[in-house]
């Protein structure tokens, strides 16, 4: 089939992506679009799949120790389900050309960046708890707008995410609210787990507006529908009153219900233990980085062997059929 | 750490939903063979139990329309009005046509 015989220069196209863009169309892999945006698509999608992918560390540390096989079978579950994430939004940054062997290795020689909220370390059971409480909660909150992103295989994915995640929160806000009325122990491990994850999970729905190079950009583009500030507002007024009816404080003063904008008003965000943990200096960054590449070389013989096996079948069938 | 390792060739995925839904295109996923990428898709695309059907497809194998092409080539099915019920009148007072 012959291409129409139209003179697309850069300019022409790029102005039709944009009309395309403003009038609310959805791109496809296919379609023309600005390296640009394929590049800035491919940084964030991918720091969104590796953020699924170390997500099951913190999580994964406490499987064996989970307090009854109920709540063992479903973290397994949760965890098996980040995975599952990760590969549908790795398949999905695949469709911008680029192979998920090289987003893999981005990670493993730490070149591209995940959520900085998995650098912390899991203390206590309760821990797991307020995990899927304010980090799924908050990863809901931002992927609930994602699903509406302009580029079609990035918002696919993150509808199919967001019909799982829900269960994510649940299981841990049930966690949250039994040990809450459990034991004087058992409620102050879970306002201690609360204590230490509050910060760290305002933080991550990522840099303020005034502080975030690429929002701008991303919000032109209908990549993102919400700036982080938006987002996290949106966090703290969901959580707040999910902490008031299990009776834990969140750990902030200044927390307080500002009728005028119908939400809270917060206290100041600790921007330089954010910026201190992106760079690579928190809690966990380095352990989580050689848990990866641990996982990435000890696999490595399942790999070739798979690869090995297909290829003795492909030979066997190839002279059977001779 | 090697960058050029080699990786498993890449899949399509099909899945149908119980209840007679068609197979829908549900994403990809890399294996080494097709009962891998069978296996695999399970795993990544069926983990909520309302699968019952999956097909897998080398990508490499499928043939896709260029979306440059997307006016001329759909056009013979955006001229023909007559291929929709609206294009016809009834007479009016008619009920339960």
């Amino acid at each position: 089939m012959e291409t129409p015989q139209t003179e697309h220069t850069e300019e022409t196209l790029n102005a039709a992506f944009e009309a395309r863009i403003a009038a609310g169309d959805t791109i496809e892999p296919k379609d023309w679009m600005p390296e640009r945006y394929r590049s800035q698509l491919i940084r964030m999608m991918s720091q969104h799949a590796h953020s699924e992918i170390v997500g099951m560390l913190p999580e994964g540390n406490w499987i064996t120790r989970a307090p009854s096989l109920k709540r063992k079978m479903v973290l397994l579950a949760k965890v098996q389900d980040e995975a599952g994430h990760g590969l549908y939004i790795y398949c999905g940054t695949e469709t911008l050309g680029i192979d998920r062997a090289e987003l893999v290795d981005q990670l493993l020689t730490g070149k591209a960046k995940y959520s900085s909220i998995f650098n912390y370390p899991t203390l206590t059971w309760a821990d797991i708890g307020v995990i899927g409480w304010f980090v799924d909660g908050a990863a809901i909150v931002n992927q609930t707008v994602l699903a509406k992103a302009s580029y079609g295989p990035y918002a696919r994915a993150m509808i199919r995410i967001c019909k799982e995640e829900n269960f994510h929160k649940k299981q841990g806000y049930e966690i949250v609210a039994t040990l809450a009325n459990g034991t004087p122990e058992q409620k102050a491990m879970v306002q201690d787990a609360v204590n230490r994850w509050w910060w760290p999970s305002v933080m991550m729905l990522g840099p303020s507006d005034t502080n975030s190079p690429n929002t701008a950009e991303l919000i032109r583009w209908r990549v993102k529908r919400k700036t982080n500030d938006e987002l996290r507002q949106r966090f703290i007024d969901l959580t707040v009153p999910q902490a008031d009816a299990v009776g834990l404080t969140l750990p902030d003063p200044d927390l307080k219900f500002n009728p005028e904008k119908q939400g809270y008003d917060f206290g100041q965000i600790d921007w330089d233990e954010f910026w201190q943990v992106v760079k690579g200096n928190g809690p966990c960054n380095r352990e989580r980085l050689q848990a990866r590449r641990d996982a990435h070389e000890d696999g490595r013989w399942v790999r070739e062997a798979a690869e090995a096996y297909s290829a003795k079948h492909s030979r066997t069938e190839q002279s059977s059929a001779a | 750490m090697e960058s050029n390792e080699s990786q498993w060739p890449l899949w399509e995925v099909f899945t149908q939903e119980d209840g007679g839904a068609p197979h829908e295109h549900a994403g990809s996923v890399h294996a080494a063979d097709a009962e891998m990428a069978l296996q695999n898709a399970r795993d990544v695309y069926g983990r909520r139990g309302k699968v019952v059907s999956v097909w897998v497809v080398p990508s490499d194998q499928i043939t896709a329309s260029q979306s440059e092409w997307a006016g001329p080539f759909f056009d013979p099915g955006a001229d023909k009005a007559y291929r929709h019920p609206q294009f016809y009148k009834i007479p009016r007072g008619l009920k339960g046509f």
